[in-house]
């Protein structure tokens, strides 16, 4: 158990108040259960029609069709922010005010806004000075902006990380500076952030659902068409939900494996 | 000038109702947060899987998503909430998610050393907590627990996309009605940055208060 180091080896008495509360709480959660299953079957939510989504080859393939799409977004999105992120952070260590004041800005600037605000910015804002986009493109550039200003903190703390060591013995070596970064510096740092990348990619993932607002056929927005042309908002939601938590808890989890890797190595 | 005079009051009562959100969901966050935390340390099995559920199952969907499923979800069933609450409560649920991890992690790095020396001392388990576990852990979640406040007031914009218009909202509309974004989108930034700022004072402050009781 995770906590066991925290909390004593339970005793006898322990013992029996965790088997009391177990039995409380599970006889607790079973009502809950069913009062909860009541409601949705006095509302004929159980009726089979209702859950179609789950079962009809069309409609799953319908929504697939949005997870693809989803998937395809944030392969762009992922590959434009983390381009961005490290500019922004090189930008931020720099020794040269020119560069780092700027970068110190947009980092903040971003960091504090809101993801909607963005998207906004960028689908009502831009327009009006000349620079208009498709859709898809928006939302790229929407999540690019917001999720590089994440990179960029996370490729920073990675950078720092390293010990000076690491540097100084690439500059001993007699390789040029630019060379000391970009082959011993930026990669040590790159393999010492992944876990934490991969926990950016689950927001990247999460962010792109504003598709929804923007116009991208991706996974919530074909979710809300069944939704729509069912009728059967709570399945309809609850099916993309499937598929988000499914594509999200496996990020997470192979984010946790690279984790535990670097700890052991 | 005229023009900036003209947007504020708009963006004001947007900024209001901004703060009439995520303040309430929040508390909720906290309140759900930290129950569901304790269900993950309590070594009560039930209580333990159900609150690894609810933080794996909610933090992995998209927080647009579960705005949709009790706007759109709850009337099906025959629950007629006011928009508002709903948008409350589908924050203070997603929010919840982080408290819990922030207040977990906030427990489990407790130096082990010095709870063994509580116990070695002869402290009773509930004394453990209360007077040795909860003093550290609470000064150390503090600056989490800020970072999620924060979060919370940014996704609070989400509400726009069903229909209630605070800050971010009230900001498409002037823009869409006066056609000037940077005017709109500068004040609603400005007040989004104080918002941050406030938080992030309130944090520094509270965190050296606490530090002084040591």
């Amino acid at each position: 158990m995770s906590t066991s180091r925290i909390f004593d080896i339970a005793g006898p008495r322990q013992q029996r108040r965790v088997r009391i509360a177990t039995t409380v709480s599970l006889v607790a959660l079973v009502l809950v259960g069913l009062v909860v299953a009541e409601k949705l079957y006095y509302e004929a939510q159980f009726v089979s029609e209702k859950w179609l989504v789950f079962y009809d080859l069309d409609f799953i393939r319908f929504l697939l069709a949005g997870l693809w799409v989803t998937l395809q977004v944030c392969a762009v999105s992922l590959v434009t922010s983390a381009l961005f992120g490290i500019l922004l952070a090189l930008g931020r260590l720099s020794s040269v005010a020119v560069f780092r004041i700027p970068a110190i800005g947009v980092i903040e600037f971003f960091r504090a806004m809101p993801f909607l605000l963005i998207v906004f910015a960028v689908m009502f804002g831009l327009p009006s000075v000349g620079v208009s986009m498709p859709a898809y493109w928006q939302l790229v550039v929407a999540i690019t902006v917001n999720a590089g200003a994440m990179f960029a903190e996370v490729f920073r703390a990675g950078i720092l990380a390293i010990p000076r060591g690491q540097r100084e013995a690439g500059l001993a070596t007699g390789l040029p500076s630019r060379h000391v970064f970009t082959s011993v510096v930026f990669p040590q740092a790159v393999r010492n952030t992944t876990p934490a990348l991969m926990s950016q990619a689950v927001r990247v993932i999460k962010e792109s659902s504003l598709g929804y607002i923007v116009g991208v056929a991706e996974l919530l927005n074909n979710a809300r068409v069944v939704s729509e042309f069912t009728g059967n908002f709570i399945q309809a939601y609850l099916a993309a939900g499937v598929l988000f938590v499914v594509i999200n808890t496996t990020v997470s989890y192979l984010g946790a494996r690279w984790a535990d890797r670097l700890e052991s190595s | 000038m005229d023009d900036l005079l003209k947007a504020l009051p708009g963006l004001l009562e947007g900024l209001g109702v901004t703060l009439y959100l995520s303040i309430p969901a929040f508390l909720l966050a906290m309140v759900l947060g930290s129950m569901m935390a304790i269900f993950r340390v309590s070594r009560v099995r039930s209580l333990e899987v159900l609150g690894t559920l609810y933080v794996e199952g909610v933090r992995n969907s998209p927080l647009l998503l579960i705005l949709l499923l009790l706007v759109f979800g709850l009337p099906d069933v025959g629950i007629l909430l006011p928009l508002e609450l709903a948008v409350i409560i589908g924050l203070g649920l997603y929010s919840g998610t982080f408290v819990c991890e922030a207040v977990r992690s906030g427990i489990n790095g407790v130096d082990v050393g010095m709870v063994e020396a509580a116990r070695a001392s002869g402290l009773t388990t509930r004394h453990v907590i209360s007077e040795v576990l909860l003093p550290v852990a609470l000064r150390t979640m503090i600056p989490p627990l800020a970072t999620v406040f924060i979060t919370t007031v940014l996704s609070s914009a989400l509400a726009a996309a069903v229909g209630v218009t605070e800050l971010t909202g009230a900001t498409r509309v002037y823009n869409l009605v006066a056609a000037q974004p940077f005017v709109a989108f500068g004040i609603a930034a400005a007040g989004y940055l104080l918002i941050n700022l406030l938080i992030g004072w309130a944090s520094a402050k509270s965190e050296r208060l606490l530090r002084f009781n040591q």
